[in-house]
């Protein structure tokens, strides 16, 4: 072990996705991550990386992060080819160092995926999230428009589920996850939440039929019932929603 | 000068209306010859964006994130106060408006906080209608909770998450416009200059994060919306992007920063684990609710929690404030932690946590309701620190959090430089001296969907559409500085990286200029701050170059602003010869450690006017009236 590493502290082997662009290759890189505590989340682990890289005059691993909380959904990383490293309703960067061991090797990569090209090193471009969503994901509502809130109940089962769907934070997990590239689980949670509401009847029709269509033109592929979204997404959105989306769409083609 | 909030006057019940009546308007027809800017899509910037692109105007909106859903707006827990008075508990437009003036310890304008109550309770109408999940009871109506500083539930939730659906909601309306063609967004962008043309604001200068091209745009108003500046302490609850960066900018070119010492500490964060830390997680203020927060009562007391009896705990809330007891406002609680902690007893690593212990209510109402309360809290809170929160009492400590100071606005959230407009948290608006929890998303919200739609217009409608082109002087000088800058930025070469300068300064503004201020540690700060950025600008290293990703070249630029705001931010907390709200002065306390509030000195906004790097800014007093609350001591004994 190096004679850097302090008492106590972990060394861990990195084989990280290193690429240019999006047209460059791409290849792995070797590298250690050195005085690694437990308490160390992995993207702090990531922190500690670079600074040795630049500090080294070499360029650092580019990632994508913001809240580091688990609640935006800007992480997206694979770990051990697992998205978001496997643990169960956990983001990237919500993963601790505790979870590894002392001369642990790691395998670090992109989420990949045909509707999300690679940027650089470990970021990527998750636009298609957006366009499916602006194809029907809201009430046309618009500002001071609205009636009481209290006009409109909602039993709390309703209430409940549709919260349970629209838990997802759009980080793209699944999509990584899906051996087809499916983005299923993220539109069908979406879906899910307006059809268990009243607000989202008028226009169900129209929203199903809208948004599945935009999922299909921008590179995503068909849900083959593999289920790999739903072990890996860290909000455990069920893949229930995706039958609810088959089901909706279904009731929209009778409609 | 002598700064005129231009707030209206008569019964303060009227202020609004009259207010909106008095307004010009703008001809349907031409509304799409107007060009916004909007930069931010958090609360504020989305909603005011989507609620401008449905109204026929022009918009452009900008935000750093990868997309618009993930402003740091997402990251808001408990959730969002409106005067509904649905529980029949004595609430009223009245009540919020006296609360939020009291909270905010007699320093903001009553005006403005009054409309904000007002308009209150049409979010939560537009939010329900949009199909935002909020929680509900079993007879199918909107459910409430506590938060602190209020003796009634006026806090509407959805689960811990009310930031997120309430941001996933204004980003539906806004992605709708997207699609109608309204709105066109920019991600990835980050604003670096505003374009100032004539005295008025005419556009911005970005960075297109991918490309590394800097280019202009140009509008008729600009609004920032880019919320607040807490990461100036490095460690805070913000996100890793959050910055002072487009209002420090247009602060440079001339809009007045008010109040910027004004900072919130949050009470119930985790503690910091070691120095590698990047960021400090919150733990809702809705777990105060049912969680009792405590310290040992001997010194010493090294027994795991769970083995020390009751007699020997100090449940240090419920005793200095028997009548809000553990819902006592943020400013207060985060300093009776600090106390109970400089006293020698606090708990964990370093003694610098206390607990929150969720034992009794447990006992009383079940782990089940605990669980359904606040279950993605514990979850979180587990996550982290690896321990359980239902069986071990929970660890916190105070953390930076919120900015109540921010740009100077008028009563239309119109700056000082004309067309340049500031919402949410980054102005300085209507928190005053400290914000009350559930309040930030009330107040983002109310900007951008009831209040900016009227008060644009008044600006517009005396505004001629499109004066300014991209290939005006002040475009090309301004894409010249950015580039000058950015490129200064990289040719430094040095040997330190940006996040050791960064966590340097955190420190030094965390020790002099935090939960406790005096002449000493202010002086020795703004002494002290210079001498890192001067080594900034010799040794910062920053990898690569400017032509397409370079994160550091971001967090470098971010980095820059904050060691020039730093100081800004100390010599208000200087001047300001009072202890309010988030801001204490260890000079001015009563004799049981409160904090001493000088109306006759201090009744006023301090807005600052930048003279050059390192020169003293001037200072613009707008003084505050309160014609409807009786200045008091602010007690919640
Ligand atoms: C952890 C946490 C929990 C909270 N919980 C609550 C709560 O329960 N209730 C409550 O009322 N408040 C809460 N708050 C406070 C509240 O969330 C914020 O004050 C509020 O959401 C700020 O909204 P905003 O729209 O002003 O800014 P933000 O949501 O921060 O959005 C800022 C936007 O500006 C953009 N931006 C910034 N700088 C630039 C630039 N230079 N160029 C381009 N774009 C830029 C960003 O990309 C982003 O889109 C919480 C805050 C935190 C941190
Ligand atoms: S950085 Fe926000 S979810 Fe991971």
């Amino acid at each position: 072990m190096s004679e850097h590493t302090a008492h106590g502290t972990m060394t861990l082997k990195l084989i990280v996705w290193r690429q240019k662009g999006p047209t460059e290759p791409g290849r792995f890189e070797t590298y250690l991550a050195r005085n690694i505590t437990e308490h160390h989340s992995f993207l702090e682990m990531l922190d500690v990386v670079n600074e040795d890289l630049i500090n080294d005059g070499k360029e650092p691993i580019v990632f994508d992060h913001d809240c580091r909380e688990g609640i935006c959904g800007t992480c997206s990383q694979v770990i051990n080819g697992l998205a978001h490293g496997g643990q169960t309703r956990t983001t990237v960067c919500q993963l601790h160092m505790r979870t590894f061991k002392d001369g642990d090797t790691i395998y670090i990569e992109p989420w990949r995926a045909k509707a999300f090209p690679i940027l650089k090193d470990l970021m990527v471009d998750r636009n298609a999230l957006e366009r499916i969503i602006q194809a029907g994901a809201y009430t046309s509502v618009n500002t001071g428009a609205a009636p009481d809130g209290n006009s409109i109940l909602i039993s709390k089962e309703d209430a409940d589920y549709s919260m349970d769907a629209a838990e997802c934070i759009g980080c793209g997990a699944c999509v990584a996850a899906c051996p087809n590239g499916a983005a299923m689980l993220f539109t069908g949670a979406k879906v899910s939440q307006f059809a268990a509401l009243p607000q989202g009847q008028v226009e169900a029709r129209e929203r199903v039929f809208s948004m599945i269509e935009v999922m299909q033109k921008c590179g995503f592929g068909n849900c083959a019932n593999h289920y790999d979204c739903q072990a890996v997404c860290p909000k455990d959105i069920d893949v229930k929603f995706i039958a609810r989306l088959n089901r909706e769409y279904l009731k929209a083609l009778v409609m | 000068m002598i700064l005129d909030g231009k707030s209206p006057t008569g019964p303060i019940e009227q202020t609004w209306d009259m207010h909106r009546l008095k307004m010009k308007l703008v001809n349907p027809a031409n509304k799409r010859k107007y060009k916004i800017l909007v930069v931010g899509t958090g609360l504020a910037g989305a909603s005011a964006a989507a609620s401008l692109g449905e109204l026929g105007y022009n918009v452009e909106a900008f935000c750093y994130q990868d997309s618009t859903r993930r402003a740091h707006s997402i990251a808001a827990q408990g959730g969002i106060n409106a005067a509904k008075n649905y529980p029949n508990d004595g609430d009223s437009i009245s009540r919020l408006f006296y609360d939020t003036v009291k909270g905010g310890d007699f320093r903001s304008r009553e005006a403005d906080v009054w409309r904000l109550a007002q308009v209150s309770n049409n979010i939560i109408d537009q939010c329900v209608a949009q199909g935002i999940p909020f929680a509900r009871d079993y007879g199918g109506y909107l459910d409430n909770r506590s938060f602190g500083g209020a003796q009634v539930s006026r806090t509407f939730y959805a689960r811990g998450q009310t930031g997120q659906q309430l941001l996933l909601g204004a980003y539906s309306s806004l992605s709708r416009q997207i699609k109608a063609g309204t709105v066109k967004i920019f991600p990835r962008t980050e604003m670096l200059d505003l374009v100032v043309v004539d005295g008025e604001a005419k556009g911005i200068t970005i960075r297109d994060l991918v490309t590394g091209e800097i280019r202009c745009h140009v509008g008729d108003a600009v609004l920032l919306c880019s919320g607040g500046y807490v990461n100036v302490f490095y460690l805070s609850t913000n996100a890793m992007g959050c910055s002072a960066t487009a209002i420090w900018k247009a602060y440079k070119k001339g809009a007045f920063f008010a109040n910027p010492c004004y900072t919130q500490i949050h009470p119930t964060c985790i503690p910091q684990s070691g120095d590698y830390q990047s960021k400090l997680t919150l733990m809702s203020e809705s777990l105060r609710n049912d969680g009792r927060c405590w310290v040992p009562k001997n010194h010493g007391d090294n027994r795991p929690p769970n083995e020390i009896p009751e007699e020997d705990r100090d449940y240090y809330l419920e005793r200095k404030y028997p009548s809000f007891g553990n819902l006592a406002p943020r400013d207060i609680s985060s300093r009776a932690a600090k106390e109970q902690c400089d006293d020698g007893r606090g708990v964990g690593p370093g003694g610098r946590g206390v607990y929150l212990d969720f034992r009794d209510p447990i006992n009383r109402l079940g782990k089940h309701t605990i669980e359904e309360r606040y279950g993605n809290l514990f979850e979180m809170y587990e996550l982290i620190t690896a321990e359980d929160g239902y069986s071990v009492p929970m660890r916190i400590y105070p953390a930076p959090h919120y900015s109540m100071g921010g740009l100077w606005v008028d009563y239309n959230m119109m700056s000082n430089i004309p067309g340049l407009f500031v919402l949410g948290e980054a102005n300085f608006s209507v928190h005053g001296a400290n914000r009350l929890g559930a309040s930030a998303l009330m107040q983002g919200l109310a900007d951008g969907y009831f209040i900016i739609p009227y008060t644009i217009a008044d600006y517009l409608a005396q505004t001629e559409p499109g004066v300014v082109t991209i290939d005006h002087p002040e475009c090309a000088k301004s894409i010249e500085d950015v580039n000058a800058y950015t490129d200064r930025l990289l040719s430094v070469n040095g040997k330190r990286t940006v996040t050791g300068f960064m966590r340097e300064l955190g420190i030094l503004i965390w020790e002099n200029v935090g939960m406790e201020r005096s002449e000493k540690s202010l002086t020795e700060a703004i002494e002290k701050i210079p001498a890192i950025r001067n080594e900034f600008w010799e040794n910062v290293q920053i990898p690569g170059n400017g032509s397409g990703i370079n994160q550091q070249l971001e967090i470098a630029g971010r980095t820059a602003e904050f060691l020039e705001f730093a100081e800004l931010l100390a010599r208000d907390a200087l001047h300001r010869n009072e202890s309010c709200g988030g801001h204490f002065r260890v000079e001015y306390q009563y004799e049981d450690g409160e904090a001493k509030r000088d109306d006759e000195n201090f009744s006023y906004s301090a807005a600052w006017e930048y003279k050059g790097i390192g020169r003293r800014p001037e200072l613009h007093k707008e003084p505050l009236k309160f014609e409807n609350v009786e200045l008091a001591v602010r007690s919640y004994k």
